[in-house]
């Protein structure tokens, strides 16, 4: 904490902020410690770096400005929004330029009858749909840090929400992005038809992970808000019934609305902290909810009851009201922050795999749980069969930290093993960047780098996040091959 | 099969001959005119994977759409972009490189809004896989999307994962005496209610519009709305006519334009016959107009317009692109295909 930069780096430092200074106030640019210090990290606490610069422009101007500066300085720039992601997508260059987005708050228009609204994306997530309630219209997306979370966030990283098997992730509720490649050259991608000629750039985009592109303005979707919502509470004594209980969901021809799963840990942890009135004694719990016209609502909340009911469920409650209803799903919202209260830390993954294999999966990680003495509660987006199994330790125990790093690697390469990936909305940032070698062959790595080269040649937007170099698979596969093969060494240093 | 492609690709790219990556050749009137030599891609077919509970399926390039959409209804679910076949021969993998969506796409969603995973052979006759089979899947950069519309110009599409819906259990058409203006206005306004609207198509003081969905929500919004209730056979018949362009409209010499703009936009100032689908956004025009006339409503309207069928492609098939959106085709064309040897010219005339 606190140690003096390097002589060479408090120049460069210097050099990168009088740049800025020639075009932004003095309140936009940052390089003191105690004012870049807060910038250290993003939603993923556990990797830090404070940058050498902070850049908050307030206008589309000098985002150009500040590109085309770095640019040509070839100083590395990584944008942020909010800083609410999980996967360290915005954790900072410690050589470069955090280009904060947070000034650009500004709601540009919300378009009642052609039902879309253009933001700035350091607008946040729920604030478009509070700007579009008054119209009975909301913006569908909506990840569980939905209060905090920026739109041009969670356009870099494609997020999702327990809505989506319904209503689709980010790259289905966006129209029309614009903003700037690295060498500040403006991109105007989408528009507000339901197409734009040539390639799809805009789907491209989105999910990037802020490594293409610098968004300053989106143009997103907004739907007609359904009229009725009901929740039913399924309880059941095991969890591959659970698991068969969601297919079976499905095969009824029925998208509910909503189908997440927790298991007993979760469930307990969240009922102490919010009193939810969730069944401790299942081993785990569905919700499933249903919303639109009021006649389709009721229709649908009786068939899922007699598909639980067919499927084994030992309890089932569905909301009378709304106020039950959002007490429903309290619990579930605050999954997050009630194991948080449980445990000094905990690591949140975010694989995806097919629904069928979720039984065999939730097996594999109880396994996993007493190879590496860790617990791990789960809960989960199981209509999409998107995971996110929370291994909980002591990140002030170097060798929790290290199993819970090695615990999850296990956890993400199963996924992909049955067919799924290692991250369905949260992005690989620097935190699953190993295990993409994983996922992918080195022809298609190296196939995303010339994506990435398209639009960043000089690779300067967000360096070293999202896609690993070739070099790096090579050395993790080797460590990864000696760390399989020499379990007798589990004190070992690794990286 | 496969080893036989990519010896075709090799030689190709060896000896700087184009290839010209073709199905079934339903499409063949689409984009920019075919060149080069035939890559026939139907012998690759097949479904490989399809697990109705998980919502997914996936098959080879060449299976034939009817096949795939036959497979799918027996089980009740269905491609909910309704893809435009254009003829007896489509192949998905046609189906996918084209990025057409049919009448249910203002309410659906397009069909690159359904395509979780490709595998493909690039220009170099590299086999790669981006996407999968989950339907939420953020590793990496989404390439199997960007390949959806890019009418083959960056890879043999070897095999694609699509999520498919239950189909719906009750479906309803009414119909409506509105002039344009009056039939955009309704449109736009009952998107923003929550009806079950799934089609629309407006021509000549008529609006047509589908219900989808549980029967008592059709019921109920059919209620709503009014209007004069199609018979199921009938409907059957005009949405078909709608999304394979077998409509009388479709027919004759004149060239036809695919105007795409804002739902609300107001009634363009252009001279020929109109068809309105997507709730105002898809707008088809029979006009002999020319084309800056065609292409400046369009963007005058905040849209773009597709010479789709007949007239003079000698003034580009599709809108212009922004120099520096030109600048990333070009580039990612390079990076994906740099010896340019899959269907040049169909996409822009440059690559």
């Amino acid at each position: 904490m606190g140690e003096a930069l390097p002589v060479a780096t408090r120049e460069r430092q210097r050099a990168v902020a009088q740049a800025l200074r020639a075009f932004l106030p003095e309140r936009s640019v940052l390089w003191q410690e105690e004012d870049t210090r807060p910038y250290e990290c993003d939603g993923l606490t556990a990797y830090r770096q404070v940058p050498m610069v902070v850049a908050l422009p307030e206008t589309e101007a000098q985002v150009q400005q500040i590109l085309r500066a770095c640019h040509a300085l070839g100083v590395p720039v990584v944008p942020r929004g909010a800083g609410t992601g999980l996967s360290g997508g915005a954790l900072p260059p410690g050589d470069g330029v955090l280009l904060s987005l947070a000034k650009f708050m500004r709601i540009v228009r919300v378009d009642p009858v052609a039902r879309i609204a253009v933001v700035q994306p350091g607008v946040r997530n729920l604030a478009i749909s509070d700007a579009a309630a008054p119209f009975g219209l909301y913006y569908a997306p909506d990840p569980s840090s939905q209060i905090a979370c920026t739109i041009g966030g969670n356009v870099a990283e494609n997020s999702g929400g327990v809505h989506c098997l319904k209503y689709g992730l980010t790259v289905h509720n966006v129209l029309r992005v614009r903003g700037y490649t690295m060498d500040g050259e403006p991109l105007d991608l989408g528009s507000e038809a339901l197409d734009a000629p040539g390639l799809d750039l805009l789907a491209l985009i989105v999910g990037s992970e802020g490594m293409l592109a610098v968004t300053t303005e989106i143009t997103v979707k907004l739907l007609p808000k359904p009229p009725a919502a009901r929740v039913i509470m399924a309880s059941f004594d095991d969890v591959q019934k659970a698991g068969d209980a969601v297919a079976a969901v499905i095969a009824a021809g029925i998208i509910p609305a909503g189908l997440e799963m927790m298991d007993r840990p979760a469930t307990r942890a969240v009922e102490e902290f919010v009193g939810a009135g969730y069944d401790l004694e299942a081993t785990a719990i569905l919700l499933c909810e249903s919303d639109g016209l009021p006649e389709e609502v009721e229709a649908e909340i009786a068939k899922v009851k007699e598909v639980f009911e067919r499927a084994g469920a030992t309890r089932l409650t569905a909301s009378r009201d709304e106020a039950e209803r959002l007490r429903f799903w309290s619990g579930r919202k605050a999954a997050f922050p009630a194991v948080g209260r449980i445990s000094p830390d905990y690591y949140c993954m975010d694989s995806t795999v097919p629904r069928a294999r979720i039984g065999e999966v939730l097996r594999f990680i109880g396994e996993l749980e007493k190879k590496y003495g860790l617990r791990c509660p789960n809960v989960f987006h199981a209509g999409d069969g998107n995971l996110h199994p929370l291994i909980l330790f002591d990140a002030n125990d170097a060798d929790e930290l290290r199993r819970t790093e090695e615990f999850a690697g296990e956890v993400m390469e199963k996924c992909v093993t049955v067919g799924g990936t290692i991250t369905g909305e949260h992005g690989v940032g620097v935190e699953k960047i190993d295990q993409m070698c994983v996922q992918f062959s080195d022809a298609e790595l190296a196939q995303f780098h010339a994506v990435k080269r398209a639009f960043d040649p000089a690779g300067l937007l967000n360096p070293g996040k999202a896609v690993p170099t070739l070099a790096r698979c090579a050395e993790f596969g080797h460590r990864h091959v000696h760390a399989a093969a020499a379990p007798a060494h589990p004190g070992l240093p690794r990286f | 099969m496969l080893e036989r492609l990519r010896e075709r690709i090799r030689g190709a790219a060896a000896r700087g001959a184009p290839l010209r990556l073709r199905g079934g050749g339903s499409k063949d009137f689409y984009g920019g005119d075919p060149r080069g030599e035939v890559l026939d891609t139907r012998e690759h077919a097949g479904i490989v994977d399809y697990e109705p509970t998980e919502l997914v399926v996936t098959a080879r390039c060449g299976t034939p759409l009817a096949e795939l959409e036959g497979a799918l209804a027996a089980q009740g679910q269905m491609l909910a972009f309704e893809p435009p076949h254009y003829g007896a021969g489509a192949t998905l993998g046609g189906c996918v490189a084209a990025g057409l969506s049919g009448p249910r796409r203002a309410a659906a969603g397009a069909l690159r809004d359904f395509v979780l995973g490709v595998r493909l052979l690039d220009g170099r006759a590299r086999e790669l896989g981006f996407g999968g089979r989950v339907m939420k899947n953020v590793a990496g950069y989404d390439v199997s999307r960007l390949l959806a519309g890019s009418l083959g110009t960056l890879g043999l599409i070897l095999e694609v994962s699509l999520k498919v819906l239950p189909r719906p259990a009750a479906e309803r058409t009414l119909r409506f005496e509105l002039p344009q203006d009056k039939a955009i206005e309704s449109l736009n306004r009952w998107a923003g209610m929550p009806l079950p609207l799934s089609a629309s198509a407006w021509r000549d003081g008529e609006l047509a519009v589908r219900l989808s969905g549980a029967e008592r929500a059709v019921q109920a919004a059919a209620q709503k709305l009014g209007g004069e209730a199609l018979d199921a056979a009938s409907a059957e018949r005009f949405w078909s006519g709608i999304r394979e362009q077998s409509d009388p409209f479709f027919a004759g010499e004149a060239p036809l334009w695919r105007l795409s703009v804002p739902s609300a936009a107001a009634p363009l100032e252009l001279a020929g016959e109109l068809l309105i689908e997507w709730g105002g956004a898809l707008r088809w025009l029979r006009s002999g107009a020319d084309t800056a006339t065609v292409r400046g409503a369009a963007a005058r309207a905040g849209g773009h317009a597709t010479l789709f069928r007949g007239g003079d492609k000698a003034a580009g098939v599709f809108a212009p692109l922004a120099p520096a959106l030109l600048r990333l085709h070009r580039e990612l064309k390079a990076a994906f295909d740099p010896a340019g040897v899959f269907n040049p010219g169909r996409l822009h005339p440059d690559f």
